[in-house]
């Protein structure tokens, strides 16, 4: 049994996963709150890529380089990010709140083929290298065999993520006003809390959750595209489902475990059917448990 | 209780029992039904009656407990946890607390759903435009308008059913159920919304129904005038259980049930 | 409204190994997007205050009605315009092609391709209400087969064609058999899978499937062994499409009107409701996945046929993405809406060859706008007048009040 080779997939695997958690929050966040599948999230996800792309390579080639670019570029993708979200949910969702369930369905995939096609238009379809803005620490060195300084990179940010996004639930006005839109969402507007405003909140820190995604795959793949939205996305979903749609952890824990499932497959048995243990995944969750790991079944009531 | 003058028993429910979980919505629940009858069944709101409905026309799959039926002419089966569609071929058919029409599909067609278990046309038939499926065809049309015009909704026929009025489309509803030729139909809430007048008709309605069909009705409700004026027996539910049964005079006197509905200030 | 103009200036930046700044773009997207920005205020506005007017109003409501609807509802317009069309459609090959040049016929073959596919998705998805995201892999399925079959096998066309639709038939049933009890979202995105998957093994699998190079050399339909020019062969496929679009629309218009036909529509309405009433949701269900899917192996062995060549990029989401949208924007379960919405969809692109690189964009933008302000799509559900017997029966008017 080769550990080192083991331990190096289950690295891997982590530092996938945790991109496909970050993506995830955002599908799981905004179907527990209004029951969508924001088919055009992972566009959201490439648009932040691209933003920050566009940044880093103007910053890059004044003369600037390094981790505050970086960082700089990371800001400007949340903020565009959430602006395309927020819009997003204005003109293609908040429209079709009391249609039947099809039709923002529907809309969702026009608007993940407009997005990502719009995006095609307006740069290019080509595959655009992303400039290497983190450089490798030297601390680094021994490990690096498993973990890459991206990747630590990667790992230390999702985490703190996490840990605000836990803390803003949990513990903010926002956050409160959230969970209660998502438990009841009549209740909500009758206590007074603003829904709509609730409800883009929402989409504005998915799509962030999203950018900040973007922006690290950008710099551990060193190249963007605008295809990369589609397939990420269904990932994405893939691992919010696994979790428990609706559930927060839920989406972390299935982001992992599509992460690892993933890569483990990729390394033992086939790197070319990788998609397709993904989807296999998918698959098999909702036709055996579509609740998920962590979630709850829901009784309908007749 | 004049145990004479009962037809044969169409509907035995002995110690039907549902668990959610935790939670024992219905606990140990027993009730026959003969031929001819009009039962009630009646209790405060969140008794479990509704559930009863589920575990007897297949929704749920009861925890415990036997429902047995006995078709007239059919052979005697227990039913629990069949499929709702197998069991409405035996003869149980039902209507719905919260109204589930087909509001895309005219008023006429609705009720030709009902007779769907009743015919046997295959695709290949339809497609082929057999005889048999031509025949089959303009009899459910035929058999679906008599059932319209009986419920009085024959007008509205080409209506989509989503634009008809609450009362019409309980009526709709019942007239659906009737399309699938039941012995046994049970009636969950139907003059819920409705206001005395639709009451008046709704239960002259029903009375003709038991008479001209020779149907047998099982129906929820919670409209007293109603209850009291048409039902040849009651069974009481609270918090799951059983706590009375009898003849409308009977009820109407029992201090449990007066204590259930009105709480123990009205026992003086 | 004013966010969108923030968002516009970024995209006008290339940034390749230099810098583009085009600045130009920013006047134009700016005054696109005040445009647009207005108009949108508008119509939603007008639709919101439609809609509160249909609230107050209790009585049956007259639901608005389209240009192409007002043409289907008329009967005898209708009907006219129906008999141009199929002799349109008969003579078209001829009138439009040369020896040399029959590249109408051909678009128009792979057009009505899509109307067979948007017809036989039109089962499963507008008839039953099975949300399908992968039906393309049915399409796939029945290319494969004659592709494989022909090669391996020597089988013709002719011999081929049904077994297409058999095996796209038990592809639907295979499929759909595990996901009988998954609703709405939980379905469209399950049938995703599978066509990814499917996808993804033909793109792999070389020894079998010929992976991503595909298949190449597949045999066009032969009339009875004579020797075809090029145009001829267009032009019998042409017919072949034709009538299988002819077939579809008399299969489908049976079973609309049938037994089985009202058993998907009420479980698509109410399925709890329906399988209370009598229906087998199992068996229903899967005959609509089955039908559907059968027409979609059918047409594949066309298509395969008609293009020599396959390969699995002709299987993408796209495609599914685009076969859906020509039901959904169509109407529904409504035959004439959905041959309208797929030859637009597939014949627009192709003639307005001027604004190709728009098309995409353009039809994302329109299935948005589409959900928005005309849901019921094109041609709306029309619900066939029975003829009843009025004065059967005994009891007439005196028991009703």
């Amino acid at each position: 049994m080769d550990f080192e080779y083991l331990f190096e997939l289950l690295c891997g695997g982590v530092v996938k996963g945790s991109i496909y958690a970050l993506i995830a929050l955002g599908y799981t966040m905004v179907y527990g709150i209004i029951q969508l599948i924001n088919f055009a999230h992972g566009e959201i996800y490439m648009i932040g890529a691209f933003s920050a792309f566009i940044i880093a390579g103007i910053m890059t080639l004044s003369g600037y380089s390094g981790l505050s670019v970086l960082l700089l570029a990371a800001v400007v993708a949340i903020v565009y990010a959430a602006a395309y979200g927020y819009t997003l949910e204005k003109i293609a969702y908040r429209p079709l709140r009391n249609a039947p369930r099809l039709s923002p369905l529907i809309s969702a995939i026009g608007a993940s083929i407009f997005l990502m096609n719009y995006v095609q238009l307006a740069q290019t379809p080509d595959f655009l290298p992303f400039p290497e803005l983190i450089a490798d620490f030297d601390f680094m060195e021994p490990v690096s065999r498993y973990l890459s300084s991206v990747d630590l990179v990667i790992l230390i940010v999702t985490t703190l993520t996490m840990v605000v996004l836990t803390v803003l639930i949990k513990y903010t006005r926002v956050g409160k006003a959230m969970r209660a839109t998502q438990q009841d969402l009549v209740m909500a507007r009758l206590v007074g809390i603003n829904v709509d405003r609730v409800i883009s909140s929402t989409f504005i820190i998915g799509s962030a959750l999203a950018a900040i995604a973007g922006v690290l795959i950008a710099s551990r793949t060193g190249q963007i595209n605008s295809a990369i939205g589609f397939m990420a996305g269904l990932k994405a979903f893939t691992a919010a489902v696994l979790g428990g749609i609706g559930n927060i952890p839920g989406a972390v824990l299935g982001g992992l475990v599509l992460g690892i499932a993933e890569t483990l497959g990729a390394g033992y048995i086939s790197s070319a059917y990788e998609d397709v243990f993904a989807f296999g995944l998918l698959v098999l969750i909702l036709i055996l448990r579509p609740a998920g790991l962590l979630g709850k079944a829901v009784k309908q009531k007749v | 209780m004049t145990a004479t003058n009962k037809g044969k028993k169409l509907l035995e429910v002995s110690g039907l029992t549902m668990d959610f979980g935790g939670l024992r919505a219905v606990d140990t629940v027993s009730l026959d039904i003969f031929e001819g009858e009009i039962v009630a069944l009646i209790g405060p709101n969140g008794a479990g009656k509704t559930t009863f409905f589920n575990c007897v026309t297949g929704i749920y799959e009861p925890t415990a407990g036997d429902v047995r039926i006995h078709p007239p002419g059919g052979k005697t089966r227990r039913i629990n946890g069949m499929k709702p569609n197998r069991i409405t071929t035996f003869g149980l058919a039902r209507t719905f607390q919260n109204i589930r029409l087909f509001p895309a599909m005219t008023v006429l067609e609705n009720v030709m759903i009902g007779r769907h278990c009743r015919t046997g046309t295959t695709i290949l038939e339809a497609i082929l435009g057999s005889r048999r499926s031509t025949r089959e065809e303009k009899e459910t049309v035929d058999k679906s308008y008599q059932l319209l015009k009986r419920v009085g909704l024959a007008d509205v026929a080409d209506e989509f059913a989503r634009n008809l009025a609450y009362g019409a489309q309980r009526r709709l509803e019942i007239a659906r159920a009737m399309a699938t030729d039941p012995f046994l139909l049970l009636l969950d809430e139907p003059a819920a919304g409705m206001n005395p007048q639709e009451t008046q008709e709704l239960d002259e309605l029903i009375v003709r129904i038991r008479k001209e069909e020779n149907l047998a009705i099982l129906l929820i409700e919670h409209d007293m005038k109603l209850v009291m004026s048409i039902s040849d027996r009651i069974y009481v539910m609270e918090y799951g259980k059983e706590i009375a049964q009898g003849t409308p005079r009977e009820i109407k006197e029992n201090p449990r049930v007066i204590e259930a509905y009105l709480g123990e200030e009205a026992h003086a | 409204m004013f966010l969108t103009l923030p968002l516009m200036v970024v995209r006008v930046n290339t940034v390749s190994k230099e810098v583009e700044w085009r600045w130009s773009n920013l006047i134009w997207v700016g005054l696109c997007a005040f445009a647009i920005a207005w108009f949108w205020q508008f119509s939603i506005e007008r639709r919101a205050s439609r809609r509160s007017q249909v609230v107050a109003d209790t009585h049956v409501v007259e639901e608005k009605r389209s240009l192409a609807q007002r043409l289907a509802d008329d009967p005898v317009l209708s009907r006219r315009v129906l008999r141009v069309a199929a002799a349109v459609a008969v003579v078209f090959p001829w009138l439009v092609s040369t020896d040399q040049n029959f590249y109408h016929v051909n678009v128009m073959v792979s057009a009505l391709i899509f109307v067979v596919l948007g017809l036989g998705l039109n089962i499963t998805v507008g008839l039953a209400g099975l949300l399908d995201l992968g039906y393309i892999a049915f399409f796939a399925v029945g290319a494969y087969t004659y592709a494989l079959l022909s090669k391996n096998f020597d089988l013709g066309f002719w011999t081929c064609l049904p077994l297409g639709g058999l095996v796209g038939m038990l592809f639907g049933v295979v499929l759909g058999f595990p996901i009988l009890r998954l609703r709405g979202d939980y379905l469209a995105i399950v049938t995703l899978g599978f066509a990814s998957i499917t996808k993804i093994v033909l793109e792999n699998w070389d020894t079998l499937f010929g992976g991503a190079a595909g298949i190449a050399n597949i045999p066009r339909p032969d009339l009875f062994g004579m020797a075809l020019n090029g145009r001829q062969k267009s032009v019998y496929t042409y017919y072949i499409v034709l009538a299988l679009v002819g077939l579809t629309i008399l299969v489908t218009n049976r079973l609309k009107n049938s037994r089985i036909g009202r058993a998907w529509m009420a479980l698509r309405e109410d399925e709890i409701a329906s399988v209370a009433m009598g229906v087998d949701m199992a068996r229903t269900k899967l005959s609509a996945y089955a039908l559907g899917a059968f027409w979609a192996g059918l047409v594949g062995v066309v298509f395969a046929a008609h293009n020599n060549f396959i390969n699995p990029d002709s299987f993408t989401f796209m495609d599914s993405a685009m076969i859906l949208a020509m039901v959904v924007l169509g109407g529904m379960g409504s035959i004439l809406g959905v041959i309208i919405a797929s030859l637009a969809l597939k014949l627009l692109p192709e003639y307005l060859r001027a604004f190709a690189e728009y098309r995409m964009v353009v039809f994302g933008a329109v299935m948005v706008l589409m959900m928005i302000f005309r849901p019921q799509g094109l041609i709306n559900n029309m619900r066939r007048k029975y003829e009843y017997d009025t004065v059967e029966g005994g009891h007439d008017d005196d028991s009703n009040k």
